[in-house]
């Protein structure tokens, strides 16, 4: 069976996208018989409109009960399927309330968004946005799922109309890889099979599409090099395992903890070491009880290092050659999710892979139009705002820009008060001196990389 | 217009894999930020995998912290001994937070249905009190139900133990934030992302040990609610239902009072996961009493400090 994908959906109010989940589930039998026999009998009597025995599949994902009485959807839900293929995880993101903020949790997680368009409407505003936030992400896959084609007689004018609308926009705002597909949901048209409906649609069904797709980690493991976080630093010094039989031999073991965020790691590969930069060679790969030769991204390791470094939880170890330049200044994208707004002169938490510092949000560069994705000059930021800041960190962090590299380049704006979340945080370059050269360096950057 | 075509998915990382990293991940930030965790440890299959990822993250060292147990005093006796030859073989130290003892005292009071499950909240959270425990590991799934879909992988809980689902922190790439304040706990939930299916699938392909009640054997049961439950001193047949021996296993192992067994000749780990892979049934609607009350039977649970 192939690699996990991770998606998320996401459209605007009545764009169909809870039945879009519903048909997946029950086409590809994720949905067992007493769900069904739940779903089925709130629905009767909710008195979900339709034909008698229909089914609301809201009702699915609608796991709270404020959203079941409010027939609203507040919070990403995840879901579960697999088919013959591959195993899938669903980040359902409703799309009305808070979006950027739900769409934003379902994204960073995603190796792909389907995003739902009605095909009588077209690119709404919505659409536009959710799109802006899934390029800022670097989301490696989009599929736009071009909905309720059957209410247009399945015609190839009306679907060409749209997708080239889609592809303009793509362009527009540098998405990776983007695929579009006419469906629909309520009948099942290119959800599961390819439909007899839509002979001029050459292209792979919904499902077909994610079967196939290449998940985050085979791209980064793919092309990128050696990047390991420490978790911390495994010294058993007596309090052994049960099963290691030979004591002696571990009396002075001593092994680096983490998960490889990207590249991958052999036995005798030289590498270095952050903070400091020194140079050593890996001795050992132990995954649990089991000593490995290799071992890439999303694995969990320990790696046994053959000199004695002073290394500890917040160093990273990265391939010869790769050390980042460490930073203490940050240019940066934030997402803001905190209810109180951003200003200049915050104190905050930056948590960057397995390091959390003191940091001072300088300056608050300006506010992104989602419409046109240009910076334009903001004073603060408020919840769903998404924005370019400057911020000055209490030590040094060994980031990367998040467009050359996810893992090293995302972090968390947390309220040392409250311990609250404020904030998605993309390491990014300086921004241009105006906002227009700004969205076209960017554009042309996304172009280029995965 | 696709920029990368679709290459074939082929890697040596598959879903069990994946699945896997991404837990052991989890345990060890958990165990690096606070200061001392406890994990949920009942002896069914969910807290034992969540032990035995917990003994790969930290191999060759044992695994660094304790495990607590609350005890219905319903409990099959087959668990029990499970449960404390696990905690014995990996040199670990067993709390028990006991629903009788509270009873016994009369902070508690039996409940005219006679299911424990409800009662389970308060000894918990004197436990994790007790134990002064800032970080409380469990084996929750989200495919479980419809309230745990919504949960976070890292969940704050308040001076209460209370979940409240409309102020959850967004959870953003596999960054976890861990900050609380004194008096708040964490919920970690390192195996949120697995399956029924997965967590049977990993079982196999590591040769994990189960109490032997999750595999087919002959008992004496009645049926009740559409659903198998042994006769044993705590959940004595009614006069109208007949008793009969059957082959049975259980798909979850909780409070005899309100689990229920399945129909099954699945003796072996394999049976099971071609068992599981061909039901219809979800395990807790199969299996579970309690979470046949109400839609929201488990988010009132979770909101009140239940896991």
């Amino acid at each position: 069976m192939g690699a996990l994908l991770r998606f998320a959906t996401a459209g605007s109010v009545d764009d169909g996208k809870s039945t879009l989940v519903g048909r997946l589930l029950h086409d590809s039998k994720a949905i067992l018989a007493d769900q069904l026999e739940s779903v089925a009998r709130t629905s009767a009597e909710r008195g979900f409109g339709g034909e008698p025995g229909a089914i609301d599949f809201a009702l699915l994902t609608d796991g709270l009960r404020a959203e079941r009485e409010q027939g609203i959807t507040i919070d990403v839900a995840y879901r579960y399927f697999s088919t013959g293929r591959r195993s899938f995880i669903l980040a359902d993101c409703p799309g009305h309330v808070q979006y950027t903020r739900n769409m934003v949790t379902g994204a960073t997680t995603a190796d792909a968004v389907v995003v739902l368009v009605d095909a009588r409407n077209g690119v709404l505003e919505q659409t536009r946005r959710h799109l802006a936030v899934v390029a800022l992400l670097r989301v490696p896959h989009v599929i736009i799922a071009v909905n309720k084609i059957d209410l247009l007689d399945y015609s190839q004018p009306a679907y060409d109309t749209v997708a080239s609308d889609v592809a303009a926009l793509a362009r527009e705002l540098g998405l990776a890889d983007t695929h579009v597909i006419p469906v629909s949901a309520l009948a099942g048209d290119n959800i599961v099979d390819r439909s007899a409906n839509t002979p001029w649609y050459d292209g792979p069904s919904l499902l077909e599409l994610l079967e196939t797709l290449p998940s985050l980690d085979e791209l980064e493991t793919e092309f990128e090099a050696l990047r390991m976080p420490v978790q911390l630093v495994i010294r058993p010094q007596g309090a052994l395992a049960h099963d290691v039989a030979d004591a002696e031999s571990f009396r002075d073991y001593r092994a680096f903890a983490g998960r490889i965020a990207s590249g991958t790691v052999r036995v005798g590969d030289r590498v270095q070491v952050f903070p400091g930069g020194a140079t050593t060679t890996v001795t050992g790969i132990d995954a649990g009880s089991t000593t490995v030769d290799a071992a890439s991204a999303p694995r969990s390791v320990s790696l046994r290092l053959a000199d004695q470094l002073d290394a500890a939880r917040g160093a990273v170890i990265v391939a010869e050659g790769a050390l980042p330049t460490p930073r203490r200044e940050l240019d940066a994208s934030v997402f803001w999710l905190g209810a109180t707004a951003l200003r200049p002169g915050a104190r905050v938490l930056v948590k960057s892979g397995t390091s959390t510092v003191q940091a001072l949000v300088t300056d608050i560069v300006g506010r992104r139009d989602l419409d046109t994705l240009a910076l334009e000059p903001a004073a603060a930021l408020e919840i769903n705002d998404i924005g370019q800041v400057r911020v000055r960190l209490a030590a040094e962090l060994p980031v990367e820009e998040y467009a050359t590299h996810r893992r090293a380049g995302a972090f968390l704006v947390i309220d040392p008060q409250s311990g609250y979340t404020l904030a998605a945080g993309i390491v990014t370059a300086a921004p241009p001196a105006s906002p227009d050269d700004l969205a076209e360096a960017e554009a042309a950057a996304a172009w280029v990389s995965v | 217009m696709s920029a990368i075509d679709t290459i074939p998915v082929e890697t040596g990382i598959d879903t069990l894999d994946a699945l896997e990293a991404e837990a052991i991940h989890i345990i060890r930030e958990v165990v690096a930020e606070f200061e001392r965790p406890v994990l949920l440890f009942s002896g069914g299959k969910d807290s034992v995998l969540v032990l035995h990822l917990a003994a790969k993250a930290f191999w060759p060292a044992k695994v660094p912290f304790p495990v607590l147990h609350v005890d219905t005093g319903h409990n099959f006796p087959e668990v029990i001994e499970f449960r404390d030859r696990t905690v014995e073989r990996l040199g670990l130290r067993l709390e028990v937070a006991s629903v009788q003892d509270y009873l016994d005292d009369g902070r508690l009071a039996e409940r005219a249905d006679g299911t424990r499950n409800p009662l389970q909240t308060q000894p918990l959270l004197d436990g994790i009190a007790a134990g002064r425990h800032d970080a409380v590991f469990g084996g929750a799934r989200r495919d479980e139900d419809k309230a745990r879909a919504k949960e976070r992988i890292l969940s704050l809980r308040d001076e209460f133990g209370q979940w409240d689902p409309r102020n959850q922190r967004p959870e953003l790439w596999d960054l976890y934030n861990g900050r609380h304040t004194v008096g708040q706990h964490v919920r970690a939930f390192p195996i949120s992302n697995w399956t029924e299916l997965d967590v049977w699938r990993y079982i196999e392909r590591e040769g994990i040990e189960l109490p032997p009640l999750y595999y087919a054997h002959e008992r004496e049961v009645y049926l009740r609610d559409g659903m198998w439950r042994a006769v044993s001193d705590v959940s004595p047949a009614r006069a109208d239902e007949a008793v009969e021996r059957r082959v049975v296993r259980y798909r979850t192992v909780g409070d005899m009072s309100c689990t229920g067994a399945v129909e099954s000749d699945a003796a072996s780990v394999a049976d099971v996961v071609r068992e599981i892979a061909l039901s219809t049934l979800t395990e807790r609607g199969a299996t579970r009493a309690d979470d046949r009350i109400s839609e929201a039977a488990m988010e009132d649970r979770k909101k009140d400090g239940y896991f």
